[in-house]
């Protein structure tokens, strides 16, 4: 049994899928994605205690041996990404009923359902699969089932945002797929670990290079790297608040993830590093990231806009930290990935039961909410508390270990460019408590002010707690995020 | 130059596509330009499988040089997906124009300008 964990946790969400969209019965559809995505986070603890010790599980696919069979691989890195999805996956799921209903979906919610299993099932897959091609398929599966889960929002800006999410993802995914093809030219395998033991003869070789850069474009925009982060801001502002909890919390790390497992898995940090000098590269658009997000999240009047705009600069954050390519920085980023997914899960689930209760997100029609609804307005608090990165919490882990690994290389000016962006990120959540804590009530506000339904309350608070508790007891984030550090530059001297 | 023949139109197209993609204004054009740079990375897969004098990968005595199956299996799977994202991306143009009345990206951002205060 124990044999088959690392591909049970994928098979659960698969399988109930196809179940799901046909369970007409709404509770019914709940109650299987519930428990499909609860058995997920059982097995993604079992694998990440399985790794602890920083043992690599393999798991070959219908027994076949891996340069010729598709293998699935489980180190520290990836159970800790394992552990991101669905322990935040399995929380949120109680928020879903409530912030369903006022989609007007009707029996269609089985196929939401449907959608968020696929979406879930396959971020696994793209974590787990130590198969290049693999990543492409699985990266599909997500993206198709995030524009369904996007193009939902009730708005009809929605759709308008899912489509450009769909031409711009698309073209990522193909750049992907040009990538993939260019590697199996010069190597002949598609096997991760294949391709890193041959990448390195090949350094001089054109078509690998020119691979790389169209995998480095693909996975910027599934990144939301500047400058391709466009799609972002509309997606997340638009589509249903609970997906956006989601999306926003699970799509983009493991984009990072996909991001630093080719860098460091597939092709190699000296052919990132010292061949072609990418760092350099990702650290100015790193930079211009961090302050073009933070700038523009100060303007915005629509909540989940500002928390959207707030996730390019964060998501720069991580590609500054692979920028960096030392230990410290590589570890700053994939604890990043875990901390800012749990920051990102709990802000916008609170924004999802707002949501319920009013219909809107907007700022000025939100006045004051804090005196009606303090347990609300309080979960946001600590979870923009987190994510400024106020000592005690887990967004202050993340960026002081990138703040270190920064002044390790001497590198002042990016210090600098860090706490400036602290400080503006200080500016635009304390421009939303401003208003949702000190402003006279509008007349929306008195006449339906209230806390959220409390099961949606409850997974907030939670996430909300377990931003504390990351920030305390970090043995769980750091831990994982050393030995997955000393696993990839291991693989990659 | 002749031997690279085929790359050399997966190459124009690809930049065709990508060009019609990225330029026009009517969404479904949008789409017919996707569909042109999904294919372009077709057939730059089977090109890539075949072998000069090959034939089909069928086990046999007769036969020693054959394609390589491979590429081609793997272009199915992406031929699929294709399928799919063109299926969606039609059906959320058709939920766009109840929306707004129309596929014009200009006449939709506009509508967006002057519903946002």
């Amino acid at each position: 049994m124990s044999t088959q964990l690392p591909i049970l946790q994928l098979l659960f969400p698969l399988i109930a899928a196809p179940i799901c969209s046909m369970l007409y019965n709404r509770q019914l559809a709940w109650l299987l994605s519930a428990v499909a995505t609860w058995a997920s986070l059982a097995t993604a603890i079992a694998l990440y205690i399985a790794t602890a010790d920083g043992a690599e599980l393999v798991y070959e696919l219908g027994g076949w041996e891996a340069p010729w069979g598709i293998s699935v691989n489980i180190d520290s890195l990836n159970a800790l990404v394992l552990l991101l999805i669905t322990g935040i996956a399995s929380v949120l799921i109680f928020a879903f009923p409530a912030s369903l209903t006022i989609q007007w979906l009707g029996t269609r919610a089985r196929l939401y359902y449907t959608a968020y299993l696929l979406c879930f099932a396959s971020l696994i897959g793209i974590t787990i699969t130590g198969d290049a091609f693999n990543v492409f398929v699985f990266l599909e599966i997500s993206s198709l089932s995030t524009y369904a889960l996007v193009a939902m929002g009730r708005d009809r800006r929605a759709q308008v945002a899912a489509f450009r999410y769909l031409i711009m993802g698309t073209v990522g995914a193909t750049f992907i797929l040009i990538s993939v093809g260019l590697l199996y030219m010069a190597t002949g395998t598609l096997n991760m670990a294949d391709l890193a033991t041959r990448i390195p003869q090949l350094h001089d070789n054109k078509v690998v290079r020119a691979a790389f850069g169209f995998f480095i474009i693909g996975a910027g925009v599934k990144v939301a790297m500047f400058p391709m982060h466009f799609w972002l801001p509309g997606a997340y502002q638009y589509a249903p608040s609970i997906a956006s909890a989601f999306l926003a919390a699970t799509a983009t790390k493991v984009a990072v993830y996909v991001m630093l497992r080719f860098i460091f898995g597939v092709f190699g940090a000296e052919l990132f590093f010292e061949v072609l000098l990418l760092d350099q590269v990702f650290l100015l658009l790193a930079i211009v990231g961090i302050v073009v997000g933070s700038l523009a999240a100060l303007y915005q009047d629509d909540i989940k806009g500002v928390l959207a705009y707030s996730s390019v600069a964060q998501l720069s954050y991580m590609v500054l930290g692979i920028a960096v390519g030392s230990a410290a920085g590589l570890t700053a980023a994939v604890v990043h990935i875990f901390n800012h997914g749990l920051i990102k899960a709990a802000l916008f689930a609170v924004l999802a039961g707002i949501f319920v209760r009013f219909q809107c997100t907007r700022l000025s029609e939100l006045q004051g909410l804090g005196k009606y609804a303090p347990w609300t307005v309080g979960a946001f608090g600590i979870g923009a508390m987190s994510l400024i990165g106020i000592p005690g919490t887990a967004g202050f882990i993340s960026k002081w270990y990138l703040l270190l690994s920064v002044l390790e290389h001497h590198w002042w000016f990016v210090a600098l460019v860090i706490i400036a962006s602290s400080l503006l990120a200080l500016a635009y959540m304390w421009r939303v408590i401003d208003v949702l804590w000190l402003r006279e009530p509008t007349q929306l506000v008195t006449e339906r002010g209230a806390e959220a339904p409390l099961h949606m309350l409850i997974p907030a608070w939670v996430l909300a707690g377990a931003n504390f508790f990351f920030g305390i007891d970090t043995t769980v984030t750091l831990g994982a995020a050393g030995r997955a550090v000393a696993s990839l530059l291991g693989v990659s001297s | 130059m002749i031997s690279l023949l085929n790359y050399w139109f997966v190459f124009a197209l690809m930049l065709m596509g990508l060009y019609v993609t990225i330029a026009s204004s009517n969404l479904v054009k949008k789409v017919v330009g996707l569909n042109i740079f999904q294919t372009s990375v077709f057939i730059f897969f089977i090109s890539m499988g075949k072998v000069a004098d090959g034939t089909a990968p069928i086990l046999d005595e007769a036969y020693s040089s054959y394609s390589n199956p491979l590429p081609h299996v793997l272009i199915l799977t992406a031929i699929v997906v294709g399928v799919a994202t063109t299926a969606l991306a039609l059906a959320l143009i058709v939920r766009i124009r109840e929306g707004y009345g129309s596929i014009e990206e200009s006449y939709i951002q506009q509508q967006d300008r002057e519903q946002s205060p």
